[in-house]
């Protein structure tokens, strides 16, 4: 167990200034989540599973993964977990955004895991939080039906006496996960519904992504037993507040990954010389670079305003997490294609790993709902509170 | 991770407010002109208050006159003054970067003569770097100063400054000037105090395209200062200035002009061409969107450097990324809010079109903002080299004496 042990001490928390920045604890905990990953997770390591047509994860690291008690980090030690904050799964999302690494942990962690704890009854959590940390429960979050923003009116799946019947595409981790929060109609109203996956009826058909070092799939499902979560009706608003915890969590990812598509140009930038010079000593890609910093700051000050709301559950969270999520898809796209331009012919080599990035900034930036919905989300939530005031 | 108040400082902000709220004036002076440039003297009532009440300088230390306070106490101070219609401020550059630098390298007597007096409002001071011929190269100043012949020990000061907001209404300034033209041009600099009431010291108001005339050609001709005005060694004036700089980066202020949610509301009282709000299309949502967490962005990198200041730690050059950000955002959202009045955008008379009044100002001032204070360019390269580490760009001017520089005109 590599994680701190040391108790924070409330009083002279009490005493210390406002505080924008993470613990030393917390500190601690990202750098050996980098020390982990580096010795666990190399992009050797993505490329196994970005190589290999049969691959979509990898399930050593995620054993390792689980060992570490990150499944768990934010999961009450009641239900088998650490009971850290959710300040902890922040720097480890980071670490693991930076590393790329190719496990559900998005779809476990801050989706199934988040969802759970909100809003699933006492036996239900207890069926599942433990699983989660012990690593034994993957999730996959299925709520898309066909290309287009998720709305009310797009979900034909439906429950009929307990059992789910329709198909969800794409459904991140689809493949490899136990199971499936899935978004459905019951008695004309939207649920969302706890699926095992193991149940007869569910049909699997991995898919051909942007990024294969992740899973998805297509679910087809035909009667398969599913239990809510949460009230009847309250299927759209659940998946909404779940989405506003996701957000933050991999807006860090997004920035992990983002700071490093900056490093690996500027380390390209200064051994690459070009015209008996640097090409890092050239303007125009010192702006470049400085313009990848400066997206990668906005970023990173907008996911700890997301970080604090999250970890508060401050009635902030809903705009703080959208700006997060906006903030850092922006950054991660920028940087990862500007990673690219900055290597040159090189960067556009299979072998080069600046693709890992421009594949995954792309994953994260649609998985949870694509930039665009977010825009019109937080401009909505602007609106409500320009007019309260 | 806490974003709300300690109970220490919701305690200092609660001390504030009731302050605020028994003094602060309630309407602002019609002859301020924003700009510093109009009537001051509600400007130095505001600031001779605040310095009776422990409000003014709150981070300096107890020793130059301040109240040894914190960043934190500052910024707190600094959002609850803004809740009032307060005077505009001519006291920011001096009391943010002249007067520190003359605190950090003056005599003893010198510090007492300058503190307290800038402190209260007294005094106004003005900061002259940039010149005609080196706006962005500030180290290429020409400003000449040479030993008097009459072995008094005294400098004579000759050349330009340019670009110096407030010279008109300053009691006095800092300047950098050659004082060695035979050495490299970093190194044959150095910084002296001047009067600015002295008659060799010639002002005359720049006419920007805004309208306004907040800066100010100042020319020397033979302007005599005794050697004790110097700040620093001869030839170290552009360590000084460094010093200089850095406490320019001290005075974090927050954001100021018509931002997000101005355009906000301006969207949703303006219809399209289908008789909707614009506020309800996509475009307009997405752009303010994206201003909207940029803004954001900065208020929380703001924070973060409140954070490490706090901590005792010196901010560095991270927080250049603010004005970067800034003004652009400033230009295009005004830009785009022009014009989604379409052609009654052009209209800048208030009465006729009071929505865009603001926006008419931001989109006059925000080129000059992209320039003042570091280039959008400049900035860049500071962000490229201090932060990142990328090498500095090929120079010819260096390790050749100042005189031999190419220059072009």
């Amino acid at each position: 167990m590599v994680l701190p042990n040391r108790m924070p001490d409330r009083r002279r928390e009490a005493c210390e200034p406002m505080n924008f920045d993470f613990s030393e604890d917390q500190k601690f905990l990202k750098n050996e989540a980098r020390r982990f990953l580096e010795a666990n997770c190399p992009t050797s390591r993505v490329r196994k599973v970005l190589d290999d047509p049969a691959a979509t994860w990898d399930p050593d690291l995620w054993k390792a993964v689980a060992g570490q008690g990150w499944l768990g980090a934010a999961i009450p030690e009641e239900h088998g977990g650490l009971g850290l904050g959710r300040l902890e799964l922040c720097v480890i999302a980071e670490e693991l955004g930076r590393a790329v690494a190719p496990i559900p942990f998005a779809s476990t962690v801050y989706v199934l895991a988040e969802a759970v704890m909100l809003a699933g009854s006492e036996a239900q959590k207890s069926a599942v939080l433990p699983r989660i940390a012990a690593g034994e429960v993957i999730g996959a979050l299925a709520t898309s039906e066909g290309p287009g923003a998720l709305s009310g009116t797009s979900i034909r799946a439906t429950v009929e006496g307990g059992r789910l019947s329709g198909t969800k595409i794409p459904v991140t981790d689809g493949g490899i996960a136990t199971h499936a929060l899935v978004l459905a109609r019951e008695g004309g109203q939207l649920g969302l519904f706890l699926v095992d996956l193991s149940a007869a009826g569910v049909i699997r058909e991995t898919l051909s992504t942007l990024d294969p070092s992740r899973d998805a799939a297509r679910l087809v499902f035909d009667k398969v037993p599913a239990e809510r979560l949460g009230g009847a009706g309250e299927g759209l608003a659940l998946v909404e507040q779940v989405l506003d915890r996701a957000a933050v969590l991999l807006a860090f990812e997004q920035t992990g990954g983002a700071d490093r598509a900056l490093e690996m140009a500027k380390d390209y930038a200064l051994e690459r010389f070009a015209f008996g010079r640097a090409i890092a000593s050239y303007q125009a890609i010192k702006h470049k670079l400085a313009d990848m910093y400066v997206k990668n700051e906005l970023a990173r000050s907008n996911a700890y305003y997301g970080a604090w709301a999250l970890n508060t559950n401050a009635p902030e969270l809903p705009v703080a997490a959208s700006a997060a999520r906006i903030a850092a898809s922006e950054a991660y796209w920028f940087g990862s294609k500007e990673n690219i331009q900055t290597h040159g012919g090189i960067g556009f080599t299979w072998a080069v790993d600046c693709h890992l990035h421009y594949r995954r900034s792309r994953q994260l930036s649609l998985v949870a709902g694509a930039p665009r919905v977010w825009k019109d989300r937080l401009v909505s939530h602007l609106e409500r509170r320009n007019a309260a005031a | 991770m806490d974003f709300n108040d300690t109970p220490q400082e919701a305690a200092y902000r609660q001390k504030v407010r009731t302050w605020l709220e028994a003094n602060a004036p309630r309407s602002r002076d019609a002859n301020d002109d924003g700009e510093g440039g109009g009537d001051l003297s509600a400007a130095r009532a505001w600031q001779a208050k605040k310095a009776a009440a422990g409000f003014a300088c709150i981070t300096w230390p107890k020793e130059w006159g301040g109240q040894g306070g914190t960043p934190i106490d500052s910024v707190i101070f600094g959002e609850e003054e803004a809740r009032y219609p307060i005077p505009s401020n001519p006291f920011q550059i001096g009391l943010g970067m002249c007067v520190p630098t003359v605190m950090n390298f003056a005599d003893p007597g010198t510090k007492d003569r300058f503190g307290p007096p800038a402190i209260r409002g007294e005094e106004i001071w003005c900061q002259l770097f940039s010149e005609p011929s080196g706006g962005s190269d500030v180290a290429a100043a020409r400003t000449r100063a040479e030993k008097a012949a009459d072995g008094s020990g005294d400098w004579i000061i000759n050349g330009q400054k340019v670009w110096t907001t407030g010279a008109q209404f300053s009691d006095f300034g800092i300047v950098i000037v050659r004082t060695d033209p035979n050495l490299p041009k970093h190194k044959g600099l150095t910084m002296f105090w001047v009067d600015m009431k002295d008659p060799g010291i010639e002002i005359r108001p720049i006419h920007q395209m805004s309208g306004g005339s907040g800066f100010n050609e100042v020319f020397f001709a033979d302007v005599r200062v005794k050697d004790s005005q110097r700040l620093g060694g001869v030839g170290d004036g552009w360590k000084v200035s460094l010093v200089t700089l850095m406490n320019e980066r001290l005075a974090v202020g927050g954001a100021t002009g018509t931002g997000w949610s101005q355009f906000l509301e301006a969207a949703r009282d303006t219809t399209g061409s289908d008789g909707a709000p614009l506020l309800q299309e996509s475009s307009v949502r997405e752009k303010l969107a994206d201003w909207y967490v940029q803004s954001e962005g900065l208020r929380h990198a703001r924070n973060r450097t409140m954070t490490a200041l706090s901590k005792g730690q010196t901010p560095g050059p991270e927080s250049s990324i603010g004005k970067v950000v800034a003004a652009t955002l400033m230009q295009d959202l005004a830009n785009e809010a022009v014009e989604m009045l379409d052609q009654y955008g052009i209209i800048n008379d208030p009465d006729l079109a009071p929505l865009s009044g603001g926006f008419h100002g931001s989109l006059m001032m925000a080129p000059g903002l992209r320039i003042a204070g570091g280039t959008d360019e400049i900035l860049r390269n500071i962000i490229a080299e201090r932060v990142l580490g990328l090498p500095g760009d090929i120079r010819l001017d260096k390790d050749v004496a100042f005189k031999d520089v190419p220059t072009g005109r």
